[in-house]
This record gives structure tokens, sequence and C-alpha cells, in this order.
């Protein structure tokens, strides 16, 4: 149990650390909006993959 | 306090081992509230919903005489045992009852159709699995009919696109100006971008076919059908297996000398060797964990929106006041909202990892010249 809290809070920073530096990314440079989401979006992906299968380990 | 931290515990191994376990709750079920069966019927409606089934039912519910009625189709049965037995999910009556078939007896247990004496008795070791024989089975079951419903749909939604290219001069028609856009876009953004102008070609039929397939079958799952074909291992290991053999079948000599001899020239073979201890065995793990993450991603997060989503309407009969109720429902609608976004990204960062990976497979040389550079 106590395993799977400390994989969601991992999993919840490095989402979060993602999608913050992305919103520097894009308030810098506007335009490449299209190229940082994509970025953004595969990066969470994989960070949610492994939370996932870390949750499915642990319990 | 120990008790309850045991009995969460026993609640989440419950939630994830797909009510393998359900045995185990039927002995002390006596001395139970009213207001606890209710939470165990919705624990068990849940975990009905996330597995496939013999038969189509929409909806049962108990009439006054105590019997259960169900709305739905009986889907056939294909068993393999000592020859092909065919006959419909019926004769199971929900499985509540043995089907007899030309004299063996078969009855349904936690999903799983075994072989069994003329009253149905299944025995367990003391793990909880069954002993019965299990014959083979290649039933059509819910799942396998929301597929080929899947399958029938894109089959006549892109050839329509297709034949509309042909008649208008390349102008599409109908559903497919709607469709038109999404496949520009994974040529455009997903597969190009990854793979390269040069051989985005070869891989855009599965690109499109994967992107569409999952992206119907989530969607689906979000019907009052109560279909979970994605959030079902067994599917998407199917699809991330063929992604792995399209990646390693397809691999360039750059794509395995990246994976056992990643260093090139830029080293002295005898310096390489204690670096390729540790990195040659993690390249080759590497082959295999990315497929697997694709199929876990996909099963994880499509499982778990149905989790949360079922759970959601189940707290509404749970509270069962002015208050809590509309609560749960309004999460319930926003979660759903949700969901929809859930279904396309799924289906979307599918299709990109997958093109990012042919992208590794189909690389030529830029690597090398790149680490001469630095």
């Amino acid at each position: 149990m106590v395993g799977a809290g400390l994989v969601v809070i991992g999993v919840g920073i490095g989402i979060g650390k993602i999608g913050g530096s992305a919103m520097d990314a894009i308030a810098r440079q506007p335009e490449a909006y299209g190229k940082i989401q994509t970025a953004m979006l595969i990066a969470a992906a994989l960070i949610e993959g492994i939370g996932f299968a870390a949750l499915f380990a642990v319990s | 306090m120990i008790l309850l931290k045991k009995k969460s515990l026993f609640l989440i191994a419950l939630l994830f081992a797909g009510g393998l376990f359900a045995k185990e709750n039927e002995q002390n079920q006596e001395n139970l509230s009213a207001k606890e069966i209710q939470k165990k019927e919705i624990k068990e409606y849940i975990m009905h919903h996330l597995q496939d089934s013999y038969d189509f039912s929409l909806f049962s519910y108990t009439n006054e005489a105590g019997e259960h009625v169900y709305f739905g189709a009986p889907l056939p049965i294909i068993l393999w045992d000592n020859g092909l037995k065919i006959f419909s999910s019926s004769k199971f009556h929900h499985g509540e009852t043995v089907a007899e078939v030309d004299g063996n007896h078969y009855a349904i247990s936690h999903n799983k159709i075994y072989k069994t004496d003329t009253a149905g008795t299944i025995t367990y070791d003391e793990d909880h699995h069954a002993t019965n024989i299990a014959p083979l089975d290649f039933s059509i079951t819910k799942g396998v009919v929301s597929i080929m419903f899947t399958f029938l749909l894109m089959f006549f939604l892109f050839k329509n696109l297709a034949d509309s290219y042909a008649k208008n001069g390349g102008i599409a028609s109908g559903a497919g100006r709607f469709f038109e856009p999404i496949v520009l876009y994974i040529r455009d953004d997903i597969a190009i971008p990854n793979i390269g102008e040069k051989k985005h070609r070869k891989y855009m039929s599965f690109l499109l076919t994967v992107f569409f397939f999952v992206w119907f079958l989530n969607m689906l799952g979000l019907t009052p059908l109560g279909i979970n074909v994605t959030g079902n291992i067994a599917v998407t290991l199917c699809l991330a297996l063929i992604t792995f053999l399209l990646t390693n079948l397809t691999g360039t000599k750059d794509y395995w000398l990246h994976i056992f001899d990643p260093l090139g020239s830029t080293m002295k073979w005898y310096a390489k060797i204690p670096l390729y201890i540790i990195l040659i065995p993690i390249e080759v793990l590497g082959i295999f964990i990315k497929p697997f993450s694709l199929l876990i991603r996909l099963y994880a997060n499509m499982q778990a929106g149905h989790i949360v989503l079922m759970s959601l309407i189940g707290l509404m009969f749970i509270f069962k006041s002015w208050l809590g109720s509309p609560m749960s429902f309004g999460l319930a609608f926003a979660i759903s909202l949700i969901e929809v976004l859930v279904a396309l990204l799924q289906a979307y960062i599918f299709t990109m990892l997958s093109a990012l990976y042919f992208g590794f497979a189909s690389e030529e040389h830029e690597h090398h010249n790149e680490m001469e550079a630095h």
C-alpha cells in the first residue's frame, strides 16, 4: 500500500514537472506550441507507463 | 487498525486480480448488513464489467419472484475438446447452470469454461485454482464481437473514403471528410517526423490501423454497451506484439549495431569490454521493455478509467441522498468527458510511440556521424 502511494507521488511530481516546464517553454516560444505539446505528451506517457507498471508490481 | 489495513490491501488486490478470489468472500456472507451487501454487489458488478463475457447482456435485474432477468443476446461458444464443440452460450444461463453437449458437461467458473460432471462440481487446489480440465476455448465472446464490429466499421468507413477519391477525382466525401485530416495528421505529424520521409510509407498501414482500431475500441468502451476491449491485457498484448515484431523484423544493420555495439568506433575494443558487460544487457532488455510499456500503458489506462467511472456511478447508489448522488453523478459526467479525451490520447500515444520505435529500427548511420562531429 505504501509502495503504491509512493509510486503515485513520484509519478505526480514527474508529470507535474513536465507540465510546468512545457508551460514555461510555450510562454517563451508560443510558435513552437505544437512541437512542445507533442514532446510533453510523449514524456508524460512514458512516466505514466512506468507508474502503472510499478503499481501493478506493488499490488 | 491493522485489520482495516489488511482489508483495504485485499480490496486493492481484488481490484487488480480481476476478482480471482471472489470465492473467498462468499463464505462469511450471512452476518453482513444490507449496506455492506450492496457495496459488495457494486464491486462485483464493476469486476464483471471489466471482464470479457460469454454473452452480450446489456443489463439484468431481479424481478419480484426472485428470478434474474437478463436483456441481451447469447453468443456462440466454440470449444476444442477431442473434437469441435459449438453451442450457444444460452445453455449456461449466464453461468448459473451446467451445459451438456454430446454427453460432455461444461460449467463456467471465474469466467473460464471447465469440463465437469453432471452436477457441475469444480474442485479447487489450495491456491483457489480450478483443477478441472479446461478445454481449448475459441469462443466468440463479447470482446471478439466488439473487435469484429470495429473491423467491419473501419473496413466500410475507409473503403468508402478510398472509393470517394477514385470517384470524385481526389476529393473525399461523406464521413471521409472527417477522417481525411486525421489520416493526414498521422502521416505528416507522426510518421514522417519520426520515421523519415524515405521509409514512412512502409509503416503507414500499421500506424493508421492501430490508431483507428484503438481509438474506436476506446470510444466503444464509453458507450453503455459495456464493452471493455482495450482494457483487456490479451488485446493490448497482441497489438504490442505486432509493434515488437515489426520493429525487429524491419530493423536495419544500424539498429542492431546500436544495440550490440552502441559506442561504435569511438573507443578501442578493449576499453569497450567492461562497459558492454552492462550496456548490452540493458539494450537487449530495452527491446522487450519498449513494447511491454506500450501494452501496460494502454491496458492500465483503460482499465483504470473504467474502474473510476464505474465506481463513481456505483457511489450514487451507495449515497442514495439528495446531496451525495447528484455530486457523484456530476463527477461521473466529468470523468466521462475526460475519458473521451483519454480514448483519443491513448490511441495517439500508442501510434506515436510505435512510430518512434519504427524510427529507431530504420535509422541509418546518422547516429555515428553525430558522434564523430562532437
